[in-house]
């Protein structure tokens, strides 16, 4: 026994993997099997579709552009860079009850948040909070690493261009032009883990003095420890409004997250009636050919207004479908050639 | 010396002349000749790590993700991170390092084995143990019986008798039989005195290093005296001592510059034509690359011309950088980005794949050969899917198709048939392992291994038939083989030929055992009794003869010639008394020959005492006359061997190597065409060449090319190709051709109706591969279904074959056992060397080993196909993976300003292909297969798409790259459309650049994960967890690279924190990841589908037949043996040399024979020049040089090391 053994001792061994011989499925694409796939897919996806588009229509969005290109714009006057600290107010009527929440955003385009450049134009440790990144700014944040050889912070061009126009929102109640304020909700409108981990003040009291010998991005009008001046917790890099924007977008026309209107006699949402938006120009876009503009929008199961999916999942169903009918055809035809 | 591996050794100038002196270590000093130390290592351990990495950078690929590292830390260029290059890149070259390293510590291993063998030296008067490495040129060593020689050495004296001595040179051409080397008279006299050894001071002037092994010239300069040296005075390196009992040789080479070590020159790298397809892809690839960007480049020029510009206000620009600058920053940018088209994991994929590949061959278990314990040998392992797409294979013959083992088979006796066994009713039984065989016990010197089944002829010895006890007696008397009998009863036969040694070992068994012979006698025992003949002549074997003779004395005194030879010759030389046996006989012969069997006639005749005397006086004069001996002795012979008396005749079996018909018939039905090139005559190679079904009667006709001019030749392959297709006779050498890169023309397959053979023999050969004829030659040959080349010569073995590849854009592979194959081995694109007995150098220098002919077709229609299968899948699946993953950066260029913004993520980047991707693509290229090995087996035709191509070629790269295209729109459109101005349940942003990052990564993932689930036809548990394991793999490596704790480890390196948790958790992601998903497979699925119904594919059919047969198909059924009963006939078997006889009566080849060494016989008549003519027999018909190009026998010199190493000493 031990010679023959030894005498095969180089035979290999004989498991399923050494002998490629391990179980499998071998699936095919037989008619019978995708034939009745086609049809259950587009009927799925029909169904799908369905519900999307309904959805989405049932979806109410109001956008309006202020960047006052017309001469009949509200906001003409404004879009002339000379001038400064201007206000203009776009009047708007809702016709019925616009369901609330409502979600106000400002959208702009043209505009490349997405250019590299642009994009890595900003120091992650710095807007984490650690002070020696206050006083070197990474270079990364060229060309706005240092104003006047102080370091700038928050350094980078992402930082420097945040967006500024402000907004109010206006309802007119009775018929002598009396003006209610709609109160605006700037909380939660930033990703909880963008407020709470990946931007950071530093922790000194105040927060002012961490700021010591540094100075504000050079479009900015106010330093970043006194972005808001009602709520401490809402200032330095963890201004929710700073917060959105450094969310950089991924294509040049995009949305922004304003402000929710949530509150008060708003909660149920707009109602129907005449509102002006007084808006603080302060933005300048013209410049680039951007555009401006404020959107109400209120939102369903399936996030914002967006048609598309649904429309693409129709038109997809419909293709699988027919499809479907295509090769039944074909296969009644041609059948499978038995023997060659 | 080469403390940094390199060898930086003295650049001399060529040696001219090499002058040493014996025992004279000052004055060979100043000549630097190397000692015999040898290295084939390449690095030692410090030069190691620069060496290597020097090597590697040299190929592209390596150096291309190189420069892509040197661009990626430029910050204006920088689009990615550095670590997306240097991680792959690392794992690389590490893996490269470790594999390169483990080699070399082999060589290193081997290299000291060998440097460090002991070997006796005369030093100082005495004799030292000493290292091989330390011998020096000059020195002279005492070799021993069964030792391997040191260096080359100038053989100076023998313990054996006349100064000669024995080896064996199988290291070097792989023959196995004994070559014989003789000392100068001179220095034989110094015989084992060590004082005169000491003394020796002779001076050797000789040629300088090469590597020549059949060539010496040399002279030794002696006491005032010149003798010249030639090869048969030198012992090579790598040869052994047998039957010697010791010897001492001057050292002429060492290490180095020993012939042998000459010899190992590096084989030339093998590559697939896969591999050289992909090479141009990879430059097309380059070319695409380098147009993309500049596309891109242009379109970053015009967007900062008209937007850049417009946009300084948010995006000032760095100084001085304007918009042609920005653009060719770009440039740049966009190469590193979109250099995953070529990406660094497709060429360590690739080898992987074919590694485990290679395994698999290793590990079959039906390629493996129980009876000599020979599992099959991958030993490269870069050209598995070659072996799908094999159209010519080359075959040896001997040992290849056949066994090289002869047996004594049948026979026919005074016209009685013997051999066959019938049962009870007279039918004859077909011949098995459990027929039962013969006992010879009755024989103490019989031999076990010989078998028989026929009792009737056992029973006619023991009956004391005078017709088989004379047909015995001649088999044991009229040869040339050797006998040596080192215990007693213990006999080994050195047989010439495998023929003859088959017959003398019948006789032996059934009672006539040639026992020894001197140079004028033959003893043997007959039916237990000890008798002496005396040898009186021996008329030996010629090409033109095709006989021998001998004539003896019988110790009764009665003279006998008996003789044996080609049927047709001995029938004209046969008395008429036995015309009635002739008949019975012929239609024995023609019976033994339908079956395949070589046949010799043998007969006798008893001689005058007087008539011989007066014969012998005629011979000896004409033995001694100067001119025309030849002539004369011929005609001697031919007066003596007439009036024969017929004996009967033998029948041989060539053995065909078991399953030979049925492989050649299956690799036939592949289209795989099989071309014999053997050393063996036509007669010998045409029969084979039936029996084993490579020609066949049905053939419409087999065409013989044996004309001797260049002409004739050209007007008979001319002739055959009429014959075969009369239209296309004249022009057909400008038939369709294909220019091909080096305006080399390549030749269409003529279709040819019907089935022809074609049988060239050596000669005419040599014609037909002139440069004028060959395409002549090709176009003829490739119209036929069988080529038999016969009486080839290793070099011609290679030429046939480099005539395909050059003509033929056609894959082929060659198939030896023998040295003579080595040629052919290394000049085809496989090397099939089959490990048998004939010594280890076809194996050595071959691509796959394998013990058994048969395995071939398991190594093609299995292992082959499902190799190339899977390598294109593999490929079509990778290129598309990562031109879809490549392509939506080019889309998302037209939406970022051309500013070489990636769509994903930098880790997504870098994990991809290493991790997200790797396994599954792998795992299919692992594991698939279409249909299994019995379907493979049971429908050849399934071979077919591989020899066309068909699988992966450049119309199915650019599929491919369309199909990425499709998807790449797909996936970035898509979820641009569905993200576009939306928000999520909770308004908050999902249309940032980091959730559309993760969503698009995630829709390409899943895409190209359900593409391959289309793909993959073999799903095993393996594929599946692969394919399940690494998309949870994605998911648990994304949802960890974005947590808290990886950002607050490092907050520069991890900025997508959260995007996971915030944006995998919409609905809308997920109906968006879906619905991408799902278009990029419809159109996938419809194609097949309509494909499948439309224009089905073989493969596709088979398929379809394995689904509908679900269980396993019924073995094929078991062939019977063929029978043929055609009247070929062989004719005289022997491949036979001339000139043995001469060595047998001359006492050359035995061992002390009773003649002192000073009877004067040491200087007898100078011999014919004895060299080994064996199975490399050199033949040039056009006077050519043989050998010229020396490869031939070329090793490499890890191979070479294996070979020393191996042998059971």
């Amino acid at each position: 026994m031990v010679k023959d053994e030894k005498e095969s001792a180089n035979r290999p061994d004989n498991t399923a993997f050494t002998q490629q011989r391990l179980p499998a499925w071998q699936p095919m694409l037989s008619a019978g099997i995708i034939i009745p796939g086609f049809v259950l897919i587009g009927l799925a996806f029909i169904g799908i579709g369905v519900v999307l588009f309904i959805s989405s229509r049932s979806i109410q969005v109001l956008e309006m552009d202020y960047t006052g290109v017309e001469q009949k714009s509200a906001c003409f006057k404004c879009s002339d860079p000379t001038v400064k600290d201007c206000i203009c107010s776009l009047e708007f009527s809702i016709d019925s009850l616009f369901k609330g929440p409502v979600f106000m955003y400002y959208g702009l385009s043209n505009y490349f948040q997405n250019y590299r450049r642009y994009g890595v134009s900003k120091d992650y440790n710095q807007l984490y909070g650690d002070l020696t990144y206050f006083k070197t700014p990474s270079d990364t944040c060229a060309p706005y690493v240092y104003d006047k050889n102080k370091p700038i912070v928050p350094c980078g061009s992402i930082a420097n261009s945040m967006f500024n126009d402000t907004f109010r929102l206006y309802q007119s109640v009775g018929t002598n032009g009396t003006k209610k304020q709609v109160p605006f909700d700037g909380k939660g409108i930033a990703w909880w883990t963008d407020y709470n981990i990946k931007y950071r003040n530093p922790s000194v009291v105040p927060l002012m003095d961490a700021f010591n010998g540094t100075t504000k991005p050079i479009f900015w009008s106010k330093t970043a420890y006194e972005l808001d001046p009602t709520d401490p917790n809402n200032n330095g890099f963890i201004n929710e409004d700073f917060l959105v924007w450094m969310r950089r977008a991924a294509l040049p026309d995009f949305r922004k997250l304003y402000r929710r209107i949530t509150a008060g006699d708003y909660a149920e949402g707009l109602p129907a009636g005449n509102y002006s938006l007084e808006i603080s120009y302060n933005y300048p876009v013209l410049s680039f050919g951007g555009r401006k503009k404020v959107v109400f929008s209120n939102v369903s199961w399936m996030g914002g207004r967006n048609e598309f999916l649904g429309i693409a999942y129709l038109v997809i169903g419909a293709l699988c479908v027919f499809m479907s009918i295509v090769m039944l055809i074909v296969y009644a035809k041609f059948k499978f050639p038995d023997d060659e | 010396m080469s403390f940094f591996g390199l060898d930086c050794v003295r650049k001399k100038e060529r040696e001219q002349e090499r002058k040493l002196r014996a025992n004279d270590r000052e004055y060979n000093l100043p000549f630097r000749y190397a000692t015999n130390a040898i290295k084939t290592s390449k690095y030692n351990f410090f030069s190691f790590l620069p060496l290597n990495l020097f090597e590697q950078f040299q190929r592209i690929a390596n150096a291309y993700f190189l420069f892509l590292l040197v661009l990626q830390v430029i910050p204006q260029i920088s689009s990615l991170s550095w670590f997306t290059t240097v991680v792959p890149l690392v794992l690389v070259l590490s893996v490269t390092a470790a594999k390169d390293a483990t080699d070399d510590i082999n060589r290193h291993r081997s290299d000291n084995q060998v440097n460090n063998r002991k070997v006796q030296v005369l030093i100082d008067r005495k004799l030292r143990s000493e290292k091989w490495m330390d011998i020096q040129v000059g020195d002279i060593i005492k070799l021993e019986n069964n030792q391997f020689v040191t260096a080359d050495l100038l053989l100076l004296s023998s313990s054996e008798p006349l100064n000669l001595v024995y080896i064996e040179t199988a290291e070097l051409d792989g023959e196995t039989n004994l070559k014989v080397r003789q000392a100068l008279p001179v220095t034989g006299d110094l015989g084992g005195d060590m004082e005169k050894l000491a003394d020796f001071n002779g001076e050797v002037r000789c040629e300088p290093p090469n590597n020549r092994l059949d060539r010496f010239t040399g002279t030794l300069t002696y006491a005032g005296q010149k003798y010249p040296l030639d090869n048969e005075k030198i012992l090579l390196r790598g040869c052994t001592l047998r039957n010697t009992e010791w010897c001492f040789g001057l050292v002429l080479f060492a290490g180095p510059e020993t012939k042998l070590m000459q010899n190992c020159g590096r084989t030339t790298f093998k590559r697939t034509s896969i591999d050289r397809l992909m090479n141009v892809l990879v430059l097309c690839i380059f070319g695409f690359l380098a147009f993309m960007c500049t596309i891109l480049a242009i379109g970053n020029y015009f967007w900062e011309l008209h937007k850049g510009t417009e946009f300084t206000i948010f995006l000032p620009r760095p100084d001085g950088n304007d918009a042609a600058f920005s653009a060719f920053l770009t440039f740049w940018s966009y190469v590193i980005i979109l250099n995953t088209v070529v990406p660094i994991s497709l060429y360590v994929s690739v080898e992987i794949i074919r590694l485990g590949n290679s395994f698999y061959i290793e590990w079959d278990r039906k390629m493996y050969y129980a009876r000599n314990d020979t599992p099959a040998e991958a030993r490269t392992t870069t050209l598995n899917e070659e072996l799908g797409q094999i159209k010519y294979v080359f075959s040896d013959k001997t040992g290849t198709l056949t066994q090289n083992i002869m047996t004594f088979n049948k026979c026919s006796i005074n016209g009685k048939s013997y051999g066959d066994v019938y049962d009870y009713t007279g039918q004859r039984l077909e011949i098995t392992e459990h027929t039962e065989t013969v006992d010879f016990s009755f024989n103490p010197l019989a031999d076990p291994r010989f078998m028989f089944h026929d009792h009737a002829l056992v029973e006619a010895v023991k009956l004391e038939n005078p017709e088989v006890h004379a047909f015995f007696r001649l088999l044991a008397l009229c040869h040339t083989v050797m006998a040596e009998e080192k215990t007693e009863g213990e006999l080994l036969y050195q047989a010439q030929s495998p023929d003859e040694g088959a017959l003398v070992t019948a006789a032996r068994n059934f009672g006539f055992v040639f026992r020894s012979r001197t140079p004028d006698s033959i003893s043997i025992v007959e039916m237990g009794k000890q008798r002496s003949y005396e040898l009186l002549a021996i008329l030996d074997f010629n090409n033109v003869r095709k006989r021998m003779s001998v004539i003896v004395r019988s110790p009764e005194g009665k003279l006998s010639l008996y003789c044996k030879g080609a049927d047709t010759i001995i029938y004209e030389r046969l008395h008429q008394s036995c015309s009635k046996l002739m008949d019975v006989t012929t239609e024995h012969l023609n019976e033994f020959a339908g079956e395949g069997l070589r046949t010799l006639v043998l007969a006798y005749k008893d001689l005058d005492e007087e008539y011989f005397n007066q014969w012998k006086q005629r011979h000896h004069e004409a033995s001694t006359t100067l001119e025309d001996r030849e002539d004369k002795l011929d005609q001697l012979y031919e007066e003596i061997e007439k009036d024969l008396l017929l004996l009967g005749a033998t029948a041989i079996e060539d053995k065909l190597q078991d399953g030979v018909p049925q492989t050649i018939e299956q690799l036939s039905k592949a289209d795989i065409k099989i071309w014999v090139l053997t050393g063996d005559k036509q007669e010998t190679a045409e029969n084979i060449g039936y029996s084993c079904n490579l020609l066949r009667e049905e053939m419409n006709e087999v065409f013989i090319i044996s004309a001797n001019s260049l002409e004739d030749v050209r007007q008979e392959l001319r002739n055959a190709r009429t014959c075969m297709k009369p239209a296309a006779a004249e022009n057909s050498v400008f038939l369709p051709e294909r220019i091909l890169g080096k305006g080399v023309k390549v030749v269409a397959d003529d279709v040819v109706n019907g089935e022809y053979g074609l049988v060239i023999n050596g000669h005419s050969l040599a014609y037909a591969l002139e440069s004028s004829v060959e395409q002549e030659f090709l176009n003829t040959a490739c119209m036929c279904k069988a080529v038999i080349c016969c009486r080839v010569t290793p070099l011609q073995k290679a030429q046939v074959v480099e005539l395909v590849k050059k003509y033929k854009q056609a894959v082929t592979l060659a198939i030896g056992d023998g040295a003579n194959d080595v040629s052919m081995i290394k000049a085809a694109h496989i090397g099939v060397g089959i490990s048998g007995q004939e010594g280890m150098q076809a194996v050595l220098s071959s691509d796959y080993s394998f013990a058994q002919f048969r395995f071939l077709q398991r190594l093609l229609l299995v292992h082959g196909r499902w190799s190339y299968l899977r390598m294109c899948k593999f490929l079509r699946y990778f290129f598309y993976k990562n031109f879809t993953f490549t392509f939506v950066h080019f889309w998302y260029a037209f939406f970022c300003g051309f500013s070489a913004q990636t769509v994903y993520d930098q880790w997504f980047i870098t994990l991809y292909n290493l991790m997200y991707t790797a396994l599954p693509v792998l795992g299919m290229s692992l594991f698939d297969q279409d249909v299994n090995d019995v379907w493979s087996f049971q429908h050849p035709q399934l071979y077919v798409p591989g020899q066309l191509n068909l699988y992966f070629s450049k119309k199915a790269f650019f599929k491919c790259a369309l199909h990425s295209c499709y998807s790449s729109l797909v996936l970035f459109f898509i979820p641009y459309a569905a993200m576009y101005n939306t928000v999520r349940d909770d308004g908050k942003d999902v249309a940032d650049y980091q959730s559309f990052a993760l969503l698009t990564q995630t829709c390409l993932l899943f895409a190209v994960s359900i593409q391959l689930g289309f793909e993959m036809s073999y799903w095993t548990v393996v594929n599946t967890f692969f394919v399940l394991g690494s998309l949870a793999m994605y998911f648990a490596v994304t949802f960890a690279m974005y947590s808290d704790g990886m950002f607050l480890m490092l907050p520069s390196a991890f900025p997508f924190i959260g995007t996971a948790r915030n944006s995998l958790n919409q609905t809308n992601v997920w109906l968006t990841i879906f619905l991408t998903s799902i278009l990029c497979i419809l159109p996938v699925v419809t194609y097949r589908f309509l494909m499948v119904h439309l224009c089905p594919t073989i493969n596709d059919k088979v398929m379809f037949k394995v689904r509908q047969a679900k269980a396993m198909p019924p073995p094929p059924p078991r062939r019977a043996r063929i029978r043929r009963t055609s009247s070929r006939r062989s004719g005289y078997a022997f491949s036979h040399a001339q000139g043995y006889g001469d060595l047998v009566t001359s006492g050359r080849f035995l061992r002390r024979p009773a003649v002192s060494r000073s009877s004067g016989f040491a200087h007898g008549r100078p011999t014919t020049g004895f060299s080994p003519m064996g199975r490399s027999a050199g033949y040039s018909p056009t006077g050519r040089p043989q050998n010229t190009k020396t490869p031939d026998v070329e090793v490499t010199s890890l191979q070479m090391y294996r070979s020393i190493r191996d042998p059971a000493l």
